[in-house]
């Protein structure tokens, strides 16, 4: 019987690589780290927040990474009245349709669809390419309709392909390279572009921390409960053989 | 006399309170030797309750409507107090329930549960297992996401597939010519009160059949042919309250230590409990590259797709899958071995079930996949392995060679 349970626990619990087939960079994302989390909300608020919206989140959450209505009024709050509300855009999708070919995703939930290391990655994948409308394209999201709004940032990056040996074979490799650099190195980038998925991945489920935090708390009851359990089974089951 | 006892007795003159205590609990003698493959009735009642309890508090926050259904769920996860851990805890449980179900009725096939006396117990069971199927298929739509969207609509299509009547039978459960708004208010209905209601009208069916026989154990004797002369007690049994209530309380822990593992580190499980397309918004213009059902249905959907379209109709899968599941009913009458439980069987049914395992965990992991030739190809054998372990019991059951079965119980 045991080999039976043996192959039910055997079953491959696999990650599936991601649709594209597209290699991913890992996202240093840590949602304890506060001051990234702010970093990237301002980033987000600056640069994301003009075309879209996160109509799930309400500006003061914030206050569980921190901040006060007051730093959340006078810092990231551009198109709303009240720290109630929730980071809506006033671009209509009819017309972000017309213009960039698909209305712009909300992107409160976005980390939790796409992936964190997806969205590093992504966001800095942008090169130029002069054949789309928005002069912009990506390795990661083949033909994207968003033009890349942090390339005074990044820098422009070029898609140039490099022929190598590989195991005895020549190998085509695309690579991206910086040809005019932005107001950031790149590793300030990189960390910049960190910082925003950090904030991406807190906004996509604002209750993880104190969710994490509360499971110690239901697992020591539990642990403490199981002892109590064990010698109750014991002490009644002791006459029966 | 205390206030109590009178209150009681005042009680039972009116309600057979005491006797039925006495006849589920107390006095209910089950068998002493159950194993650790007997705890997953009583979780599948744990889960149960979960379910409902937090089915409840969900449907307060929830909104049945195409506009607000996903918004309200993300509402519930931000702005409801402790939403979060009451929708983690409802999508937890619905994976967890089919976990338990799953090993439970594995449980019947190893020690012969399912046998004469208690072919009805069976039924009620298999019954259970369609309407959960049913209910889980149902309240899959209500985030209204990407999955839930896509996941419906194929499933629905499958019953454009019935001949002659298939088209208008499609729109009918729809109520619309694609999954709408009214799909969505009719799948709530379902969901939240017309299957709970037939779910639970089968659990009682169930656990009354089974009160009436007595349960079956790992030797598949029973312990109602050795009773004590005087009190007729079975000489095996012991009262379900207090030693399985006990027990059962320590089953109980071990398994909300792994529920409350999922809930609070891990909800998503991998993607396997929540999938990340889900967090998509259902878009009817937008078809997903890839729809995989959830885990729990992949073996009955990699069925459906191993049988090829005869005539270019998609029937035959679809009946291929209705018959994988119609054919559990028969298994009663299908096994003819002397024995009921494994530990008494020769090797033909140990070699049998342990295909049937494989075949049918092998096909869970295809129906996640996205179809290859290798994997149609195995995808069949498998299938043709879960349909043969049926179709040839009545043979291979009868010419095992069985080991003598001991007049008491084991260990």
């Amino acid at each position: 019987m045991k080999k039976f349970l043996m192959t039910l626990l055997l079953v491959p619990v696999l990650a599936f690589a991601n649709e594209e087939g597209v290699k991913v960079d890992k996202a240093p994302v840590n949602v304890q780290d506060y001051a990234s989390i702010q970093r990237g909300a301002q980033l987000f608020s600056n640069y994301c927040l003009t075309c879209h919206s996160a109509n799930y989140m309400r500006y003061n959450r914030m206050h569980d990474i921190g901040l006060t209505d007051d730093e959340i009024k006078n810092n990231l709050m551009f198109a709303a009245e009240k720290v109630g509300e929730t980071m809506h855009v006033s671009m209509r999708p009819e017309e972000a349709a017309k213009w960039f070919g698909a209305a712009p995703p909300d992107l409160s939930v976005i980390s939790r669809s796409r992936g964190a290391d997806w969205l590093y990655t992504y966001l800095r994948s942008f090169y130029v390419d002069p054949s789309r409308p928005t002069g912009w394209n990506n390795t990661v999201f083949k033909n994207v309709g968003m033009p890349f709004v942090l390339y005074g940032l990044q820098g422009e990056q070029e898609l140039q392909v490099e022929k190598k040996m590989e195991h005895g074979k020549e190998v085509e490799e695309e690579k991206l390279v910086l040809t005019k650099p932005g107001t950031m190195t790149q590793p300030e980038y990189d960390r910049a572009v960190a910082d925003l998925v950090n904030y991406l991945v807190w906004m996509g489920e604002p209750s993880q921390s104190e969710r994490k935090h509360l499971g110690i708390y239901v697992m020591a009851f539990l642990a403490f409960f199981f002892v109590v359990a064990y010698f109750l089974k014991k002490e009644f089951w002791k006459d029966i053989h | 006399m205390s206030t109590m006892q009178k209150l009681l007795g005042w009680v039972d003159e009116r309600f057979p309170l005491t006797a039925n205590y006495k006849a589920h609990l107390s006095e209910y003698y089950a068998p002493k030797n159950f194993n650790f493959w007997y705890f997953f009735g009583s979780l599948a009642l744990l889960v149960l309750v979960i379910q409902v309890l937090t089915g409840i508090f969900l449907t307060m926050n929830y909104k049945p409507d195409a506009g607000m259904a996903f918004a309200a769920v993300e509402y519930i996860m931000r702005d409801v107090n402790y939403g979060w851990l009451i929708r983690y805890m409802h999508s937890t449980g619905a994976s967890m329930f089919f976990v338990v179900v799953y090993l439970h009725m594995f449980r019947g096939l190893m020690y012969g549960s399912y046998r004469k006396p208690r072919e009805l117990i069976w039924i009620f069971g298999v019954l259970i297992y369609l309407v959960l199927m049913a209910e889980a298929f149902l309240g899959y739509l209500l985030p209204w996401g990407q999955m839930s969207f896509w996941g419906a609509q194929v499933i629905v299509n499958l019953f454009a597939a019935v001949p002659v009547i298939g088209p208008d039978l499609a729109v009918w459960i729809r109520g619309d010519f694609v999954v709408s708004d009214a799909t969505l208010n009719r799948f709530f209905a379902f969901h939240v009160i017309a299957m709970p209601l037939v779910l639970i009208g089968l659990i009682v069916a169930h656990l009354i059949a089974l009160h009436e026989v007595g349960s079956n154990n790992p030797d598949g004797i029973e312990i109602k042919k050795n009773k004590d002369p005087v009190t007729h007690i079975p000489l095996d049994g012991i009262p379900f309250h207090p030693y399985y209530t006990v027990k059962d309380i320590l089953g109980v822990v071990v398994f909300l230590m792994v529920f409350s593992a999922i809930v609070f580190f891990g909800p998503e499980a991998g993607g396997y409990f929540l999938e990340a397309n889900n967090f998509i918004p259902a878009n009817p213009l937008k078809t997903p590259p890839h729809i995989a059902p959830l885990w729990y249905f992949t073996p009955f959907y990699a069925i459906l797709r191993a049988v090829p379209p005869i005539f270019g109709s998609q029937f035959p899968g679809v009946a291929a899958m209705g018959l994988s599941i119609v054919v559990l009913f028969f298994l009663p009458w299908l096994d003819r071995s002397k024995v009921k439980s494994i530990r008494y069987r020769g090797w033909m049914y140990k070699t049998w079930l342990a295909l049937f395992v494989v075949s049918f965990v092998t096909l869970g992991y295809l129906g996640l996949l996205p179809p290859t030739d290798t994997a149609t190809l195995i995808a069949r054998i498998c299938s043709v392995i879960y349909f043969a372990f049926f179709i040839a019991m009545p043979w291979y059951t009868k010419f095992d060679k069985t080991k003598p079965v001991p007049e008491r119980v084991t260990g």
